[in-house]
């Protein structure tokens, strides 16, 4: 391919592109329409799956242990949760601390538990324990409980099994919706692209005849159709980063227990990998429509 | 021999016998009249040989190549060697009548200051000169029809293969057209042309191939009687 070629690929591209201006349009608003659902259902999943995870990683084990052990003893418990492998935090609380804790919690400090309680704190010492990936759970809240001197292990059992079924789900869920409507999105680019080819279709017999190559004709529907495909993803991913940020911004003012994904990094990974996709989209389409009307 | 048919036939997929045993040799620049009634096959022998189509039956060779058993990515060679010339002379309306022209060269790679002067060389020809840069719609028909056949000569293929080139214009501006064609035929190119019209092929008095319902019923050198 010579320098010549590719001026010429890229300006019948762009000649055509603008012949068929009414058709480009059409065929980018698609796929800005296309881009733009699976960017939203995107970050719907991501914005989810942070959700969930954080739920997940607020997931811990209480170990409680048994009344009036010597405090060696305490300490060579908390040493041996801490080898347990799938740990990643041990924090004592103490019987005193878990009582202002609770102080804390119900009455705001302003009543004094220990004296409703008649002078006497009846909670126990516990161990506060965080696993490194929150499925563990359940394993290490068994380990911990066979431990001498724990009397009794809580992590919300039941809630928890409860709460990794439903984040599978929903990652499950999301990986469906975004895969159908990638399907969609190439069907309907193919679509487009092949009445674009079709529109041509005298021109490209016209080239077979004169002694066009199959190659030379695919080039410049392949560059339109790459153009066409990035142009859209451009526009869809110009459309949802501001719709985000307004979002954003008027969310962590109203509700801001919300946690809304605001990572610059993952952003633009994500405008990255929409404009790639779109990009993909076009050159797929083209090539589904292109070979039909190259048979002259 | 530049033309060498042996024993072709075409039968079309819908089961239309187009040609039916059909041999004949065509030397390097003869001028060569193709006719018989609408359905005699006449268009079948032109896709045949610009390997539009492939026939049923038989070989054809063109400069002493096989194009029956050449392969696909060959065809466009082969397609560079000859100019087709159609009846509604197929220009793309988009394109002023420069570009329909050069648009032959840039499918065969050929750099801007070569596709310039070949144009403007191919457009003295046939005379368009100042209508470059005017759009088909512009033109008249006969107008039409020569910048069909600039973008056929453009590339000085060896064989010119008009179908019907005169079918849609008045009896002057036709004469006009082979008045061309015969002078693209005198600086050496292979002339194929397809016609109804009786008064044309007798006053250019050349050599005729008479079809009729797909088998060879003529073939008469200039100065012989057709029947």
């Amino acid at each position: 391919m010579t320098l010549a070629n590719i001026r010429f690929y890229c300006g019948e591209a762009a000649r055509s592109l603008f012949r068929n201006r009414l058709l480009s349009l059409a065929t980018v608003t698609t796929v800005a329409a296309c881009i733009l659902i699976l960017g939203i259902a995107v970050l719907v999943v991501v914005n989810a799956q942070a959700v969930m995870s954080s739920l997940e990683s607020n997931v811990e084990i209480v170990a409680f242990l048994e009344k009036d052990l010597p405090e060696q003893q305490q300490a060579a418990i908390g040493k041996e949760i801490g080898y347990i492998a799938g740990t990643k935090e041990v924090t004592f609380v103490s019987r005193e601390k878990a009582l202002r804790d609770l102080e804390k919690r119900f009455g705001q400090g302003k009543y004094n538990l220990r004296e409703t309680l008649g002078g006497k704190n009846p909670l126990p010492d516990s161990y506060r324990i965080k696993a490194t990936d929150p499925h563990q759970v359940p394993s290490l809240a068994r380990k911990v409980a066979r431990i001498p001197g724990v009397y009794k292990v809580r992590y919300g059992q039941g809630v928890v099994e409860k709460l990794f079924a439903a984040t599978r789900w929903v990652r499950n869920l999301s990986v469906v919706v975004i895969v159908l409507l990638a399907c969609a999105a190439v069907f309907l680019i193919a679509t487009t692209i092949r009445l674009t080819i079709f529109s041509r279709r005298k021109e490209i017999y016209l080239m077979k005849l004169v002694g066009a190559t199959n190659w030379f004709i695919r080039w410049p529907l392949f560059i339109e159709g790459l153009l066409l495909g990035l142009t859209g993803s451009l526009l869809a991913v110009l459309a949802l980063a501001a719709g985000y940020y307004y979002l954003v911004n008027s969310l962590t003012v109203s509700i801001a227990f919300i946690p809304l994904v605001t990572d610059t990094a993952v952003m633009t990974r994500l405008a990255g990998g929409l404009l790639a996709v779109g990009g993909v989209l076009g050159i797929t389409g083209t090539f589904i429509s292109a070979n039909r009307y190259l048979d002259v | 021999m530049l033309v060498q048919m042996y024993n072709v036939s075409k039968t079309y997929l819908n089961g239309v016998k187009a040609l039916n045993d059909i041999s004949l040799k065509i030397d390097r620049g003869e001028f060569v009249f193709l006719m018989g009634q609408s359905g005699a096959g006449k268009s079948t022998l032109m896709k045949l040989l610009y390997r539009e189509e492939l026939p049923t039956r038989g070989q054809i060779f063109i400069a002493s190549r096989s194009i029956v058993r050449m392969k696909t990515r060959e065809v466009p060679l082969l397609r560079r060697n000859i100019g087709v010339v159609f009846q509604d002379s197929k220009l793309l309306e988009n394109k002023t009548v420069f570009e329909n022209v050069a648009f032959a060269m840039h499918v065969v790679g050929a750099n801007r200051r070569e596709i310039r002067e070949r144009v403007e060389e191919a457009l003295g020809l046939v005379g368009l000169k100042d209508k470059r840069d005017c759009y088909p719609s512009q033109l008249s028909g006969g107008q039409q029809q020569r910048a069909g056949i600039a973008r056929a000569i453009v590339n000085r293929p060896l064989i010119v293969l008009a179908d019907e080139p005169t079918g849609n214009l008045d009896a002057d501006t036709s004469w006009g057209i082979m008045e061309l064609l015969s002078e693209i035929n005198k600086k050496g190119t292979t002339v194929i042309m397809a016609t109804h019209a009786q008064d044309i092929v007798k006053r250019l008095g050349k050599r005729v191939i008479v079809l009729n319902e797909g088998r060879l019923v003529a073939d008469s050198m200039p100065g012989e009687s057709i029947a």
